[in-house]
Formats: C-alpha cells, structure tokens, sequence
C-alpha cells in the first residue's frame, strides 16, 4: 500500500464514520437514561418498577430508567462512594436513619413545588407525619413511599405445641403485653425452639430495638437530637427487660445466633410489615399483630423508606418528573402492594386488603392503618452512622451474661454526648 | 528507504545505545503506567484531601490546613485502634513465623507422602479469602461447629466473636491458618537450600539436634526470616476483610484495627479527609517497620556480616 492510497483509505473511512458518530451524538443528546439505586433486589419489585417506567415511557418516550440494586448492607456506603466517584446516581432510596443527613446536604433537589405543579398529585393527601423526616424548610426533599409499621409475625404452631397462650388470646383477653408475650415464648424456647426475635437487630443494629423500648417509653436521645437519654430510668428499665430476656429466660435467642422465623425456628418475630412475603407458602399457621403493650401503655413504630432525585445533575429536571410519576395517587396504588403508603386516601381497609391478599382485613385494620396513623419513627440524627457504631461499640459491653445495665447504658451516654453536642 | 552514505557522514539519531535505553523504557513502560496510575498519583491524592474536608453529600472541599493531623492528635479513639492493630500484628507475626517453621521442619523429610501433606498446608493460601473467612464465621458462632465440637467433650466453649479476647484470638487465628502455608514453603526452600555438609561435620564434633538448629539452620535461613517477617508484618497491617467479616471491629473496639478504622471514618461516615489522614499515618507506620527490619539485617541476617 502506498502512503497516497493509505491516506485516500484513512479519508474514506472518516468520511463514512464522522457523520455516523455526529448522528450518534445527537441522538444520545435527545435519549435521557435515568438511574435509581435501590437496596431490594426482589423480583417481584423489579417488575413493578420497570412496570411504572414503561407507563412513564407512554408520555416521555425518550426516557428511559434502570433501577440498580446495591447490597442492603452497605447500600449508603456504597451510594456515597459512587457520589464521592463523580458517578451520582439520578434518584436514590434512602433509609431514615440518613435522612438527616441526605435531607440537610443540599445533595437532593427540592420536591414540593414540582410535585405541585403535577396534575392529580394531590400532595395534601401524603400525611404530615409521614413526611416530617423528609422536609425541611417546609420542603420535601424526598418522598417516603414505604411506611412500614413494626408488628409482631406470630407462628402459632409453636405457641401451641409448647402449651403456651398465643398472642391472639392474649389480645382477646386484654392481656397482650411484653411480660405474656415474654413468657409464651420462653415457654417455646424451653421446648427447644426460639422465643421472640428482634429481626435484623443481631446484636449490633441497635436502633431496631426501638420497636421494643418505646413500650417503656424509653428512647435514644431527646427530641432535638442534643440530649442522650439512654442512661435515663425508661431505658434502663427496657433494657433491664431484655437483657434478663436473653440471658436469664432465654425468651430471646443470643449475641452470634442466627434465627429465622420465617424458617419456623423461632415463635415470633418484631418486624416491619413488608416483610410477609418471607412468608413460606403452605408453612406453619402464622397471625400477624400489633406489638404488645410496654409498661409504658400502646405503642406502634414505623420504619420508612424514601426516594429522592440529586440535584444538580444534567436530568435532574426529568428525574424529578419521573418521581412525580412514580409516586402519583395511582401508582402509589401499585407500590402498596409492597410498600404501605404515606397517602391518606389509600389508608383504608379496602384499597389495602385489595393489594395485600395475604393480610386479613382484622389485620390490615390494627396493624397496617393504625400503625401508620400512630407510628412514631426510629430517630435519626444527622452525622448518625458514627453515633450508630459510637453507641454500638459501647452497648457490647451489655451483650455479656454478668452486665451492669445502668453502668453500661452511662458509659453509653458519656461516649456519644461529644457528637450530639456538635 | 535510508540511504546507508548519507548515515555514514551523519550519526544516526538511533545509536545502539539509545535503542538499547529506549527497549528498556518499554520494557518497563507498562510496569512504570501500573505504578504511576494505582500508587503515586493515589498516593499524592491522599496527601491531597487529607488536607481538605470533603463533604461528599453537600458536595463541598474545603481547605483546612493541618486541621485534620490535629483530630489525629486528639482522637479519642485513635490510641485503642493502634493497641489493636499492634495485638493484632504482634500475634499473627509470632504465631505464624513459629509455625510455619515448625510445619517446614517437620516437612523438610524424605518420606513418602509427604508430598500431600505439603499440599494441604499449603491449599488455604489458594482459597478466596472472603469465603474462607465466611466459613470461619460460621464455625465461630456461639451456637456454631466449633462449640459444637467443644460440646460433645463437655466444654462449654466461649461466644468467640463476642468477647474481647476471644474476638482478637479468632481473628489472628483464622488469619494464620489462612496464611501459614506461605511462609512455610518459604521457610521449606530454604531449609533445603542448607548445604548437609555442615550438619554432617556438625555432627562429627558431637553437636546435639537443637544446637545443629539453633547454630546452623538458623543462621542460615536468616534471610528467608527477614523477609517472611517483613512480609507478614506489612500484611497484617493491611488485614480489612477478616474484620469487616468476623468481628465489623467490635466487641467495642475491640478488634478495629487501623485499616478498619480508616474504612469506617472515610465511607460509613463520610469524612474522606480524616479517612485520608488516617491512611497516611498507616502509610508512615509501613514504612518505619520496613526501614527498622531492614536495618537490623546486619545484625539478624548471617549473610550480612
């Protein structure tokens, strides 16, 4: 090949591929491809969601989204990383204990103003106390579309089979409360199996235990987040109760065991409510029901969950949009059926027995709308994944047979007050 | 085509010299493009934001001097983390230099078989770190094999993962076995690589086993000790996945060890200066070990003198 002739072949080739890569470029331009990360990597949620982004395709056809699921373990550490790496993604899940955070940064484009300006959104129906961990300035940041009540999944076989009173009676005789839900499952846990476990606690999770304290009233820290309060007499008096749970009664299993309920090795367990569909098919008989009373009268609690588009990104414009889509009165139908909703209009025995067949109308009733309408969420704090692993470090000190409860819950209070003090 | 008089009145830009330096460069070009990509510029940028607060949510960087080498001064954490990582080093430099050379004079026979038992030592060092710790940690559990085992002899075996002391044991054990069989193929070539001469005139002079061990073998694998040592030393400081999967740095703080800490202040926290700072520090700590254990070669190693 001659030097002219390999030119001649070079001016050829870029005279075809030019025009093409301009074509290409202008195409992409046109194409928005929005990313969600998100911690389920369930099936039946994947369909659902690219369900809604197919409906939204209807009206935007250029725009397309990718729900990315990452590991629930490190979900925040992972999405920060990849904020951290100049690879944001669109919109994200956010779990309420960084919602302090999240909200506060600036990270997330503000919300209310679009979701306004949506036909039919209708957002006086997504409830105020709903949406408090979300707001701030009186503007949403990110929308909570799961509001899950904690409740008690009960395996009646068990309760049975060890003589026990299943939570059922204990609620027909007014007598469902931590002391007789203690002892039906100490009675399950002398006949081999497991007592009550405290799901997704293992002995380090300690926030979820405050599906367990609230019923002594007791709580993290005060509600301008600036106080500790676990050294106070209702925590002391809580955790009194479930040390002497684990380690005296065993009513509860230990530090470093695994249990699963929802394999029928334990008689309950404290959970949100989106969690029925571990639920085996033709297993044990299981109840689902409200958590019993503390000494501290009823209570409920509620997990959240929302979702938020970043702001300052080239389509944050469409991602907001299409979060406006997502969480519309109709759609906000179609996640109930996995999510409980933060609308008003769809709280209601009705709308829910149609999307959740494996709850009784009994239950959806006193667990699903009257948790939501009374739950109170898990306290978040800003900067919380260091008070968390701070308070984890020293409530360790508590998971041993012979601990001093009160003395372990002060040095508790003595090594996180330094941060709530910031 | 070059026209060969014209290269004779004028010297060719590519002598055999520059040719010879420029496949050099090559060589070594792909090598040099690793290290100035994943280890000096990494490098300068962890000076870099160590310098700075970098709040990754609000997306802010903001120059802060010395600021974040002053909370080093004044972390209240700080001084149990480095208790842990030197426990933590000290044990599993100990006990796996002593093993692995106990394992390598016991296998530096000739029997038959003993082939196989090499391989086996040696088979952790090729299994996945992440599922090898996994299975520990099951193993490890309160109600898990370990106790299972301890029970049928009517012990009643401690939460292993769950108490201080135990915690750290496990953690520098599991480390060992997982990487013995590498310092003992060390130590096994170099065993063999003692001339049987000396044992044999050592024997003719009426020198007792230990005394042949402790007079000749020792001197002369001195250097395979240097290097297993510093190898081991600097990996343990780097030890992360055990942690993050057997203890995540409790009881308490426990079993956090530096590079955990660094983990956990940089990505669960968000403070990627002081995650940076810290990782200097680390950094610094390497190098110092290095630089003493290869200054007491000298003193240590036969061959130096």
């Amino acid at each position: 090949m001659t030097r002219l002739s390999m030119l001649k072949a070079t001016a050829a080739t870029a005279g075809i591929l030019l025009p093409l890569a301009w074509g290409g470029v202008s195409w992409a331009q046109d194409a928005v491809n929005l990313r969600m990360t998100i911690w389920s990597a369930n099936e039946a949620h994947l369909a659902l969601f690219n369900e809604i982004a197919e409906g939204f395709k209807e009206t935007h056809p250029n725009v397309s989204v990718t729900f990315e699921p990452l590991p629930f373990d490190n979900y925040t550490t992972t999405l920060t990383t990849q904020i951290a790496g100049g690879n944001a993604p669109d919109l994200a899940w956010i779990f309420e204990t960084s919602a302090v955070d999240f909200v506060s940064s600036g990270a997330l484009a503000p919300l209310t103003e679009a979701f306004g300006a949506t036909e039919g959104y209708a957002l006086d129906d997504v409830t105020e106390s709903a949406t408090a961990l979300w707001t701030r300035d009186g503007q949403l940041y990110a929308y909570p579309f799961s509001t899950s009540p904690f409740a008690m999944f009960v395996n009646n076989d068990l309760i049975t089979e060890a003589g026990a009173q299943t939570p059922a009676e204990l609620i027909a005789a007014g007598e469902w409360t931590w002391d007789n839900a203690l002892a039906s499952a100490k009675a399950v846990a002398d006949a081999g199996k497991d007592g009550i476990v405290i799901r997704d606690f293992n002995f380090q999770n300690w926030q979820n235990l405050t599906a367990f304290w609230r019923g002594w009233g007791a709580d993290s820290w005060s509600a301008d987040g600036k106080t500790c309060t676990f050294a106070e007499q209702p925590m002391i008096d809580a955790l009194t109760a479930f040390h002497n749970a684990v380690f005296v009664d065993g009513s509860m299993p230990g530090p470093g065991e695994n249990v699963d309920f929802f394999a029928g090795d334990a008689a309950m367990t404290v959970t949100q409510i989106s969690r029925a569909s571990l639920l085996p098919e033709d297993g044990f008989d299981w109840d689902l029901v409200p958590l019993p009373e503390g000494p501290a009268g009823s209570y409920s609690v509620v997990g959240q969950a929302g979702v938020g588009a970043f702001a300052n990104r080239p389509n944050t414009d469409v991602a907001v949009e299409f979060l406006a889509y997502m969480t519309n009165p109709e759609n906000s139908e179609k996640l109930a059926s996995f999510f409980p909703p933060a609308r008003a209009g769809l709280l209601n025995t009705e709308t829910l027995s149609a999307t959740n067949p494996l709850l009784s109308p009994e239950q959806i009733e006193d667990v699903v709308v009257n948790g939501i309408a009374n739950g109170q969420v898990i306290a978040g704090r800003a900067n919380f994944a260091q008070i968390q692993q701070t308070v984890r470090a020293s409530l360790d000190a508590l998971w041993v047979a012979d601990a001093d409860v009160a003395s372990v819950l002060g040095n508790v209070c003595t090594s996180i007050n330094p941060l709530l003090a910031r | 085509m070059t026209d060969h008089s014209a290269a004779n009145q004028k010297r060719p830009f590519w002598t055999i010299a520059r040719k010879d330096a420029a496949a050099g460069y090559l060589f070594i070009a792909p090598q040099l493009l690793g290290i100035i990509t994943f280890v000096l510029i990494p490098l300068g940028l962890v000076f870099y934001y160590s310098m700075h607060e970098w709040n990754v949510l609000a997306n802010t960087f903001t120059f802060v001097g010395d600021a974040n080498y002053q909370m080093l001064l004044r972390d209240p954490n700080l001084p149990p983390v480095l208790l842990a990582s030197a426990i933590f080093s000290a044990g599993l430099v100990v006990l796996n230099l002593s093993l692995a050379l106990l394992l390598a004079v016991l296998l530096d026979q000739k029997l038959k078989g003993i082939v196989v038992f090499r391989t086996l030592f040696f088979s952790p060092v090729v299994v996945s770190l992440v599922a090898w710790t996994i299975v520990w940690s099951f193993l490890l559990q309160a109600n898990g094999g370990i106790n299972g085992i301890l029970a049928v002899f009517g012990i009643e075996g401690p939460n292993w993962l769950r108490t201080p002391t135990t915690a750290m044991i496990s953690v520098v054990v599991v480390q060992v076995f997982k990487n013995v069989g590498l310092n003992m193929i060390l130590f096994l070539a170099a065993l063999q690589g003692v001339p049987k001469e000396l044992y044999e005139a050592a024997r003719v002079d009426g020198a007792s086993p230990f005394k042949q061990f402790r007079r000749i073998t020792l001197p002369m694998i001195s250097p395979t000790i240097l290097l297993t040592s510093i190898i081991t030393i600097v990996g343990s400081l780097q030890v992360f996945a055990q942690i993050a999967i057997l203890t995540k740095g409790g009881p308490g703080v426990s079993t956090t060890v530096l590079v955990y800490y660094l983990y956990q202040q940089a990505f669960q926290f968000n403070f990627f200066g002081y995650g940076s700072t810290l990782s200097i520090l680390l950094f610094l700590i390497v190098a110092v070990l290095t630089f003493i254990q290869w200054q007491m070669r000298k003193r240590i190693v036969f061959y130096e003198n």
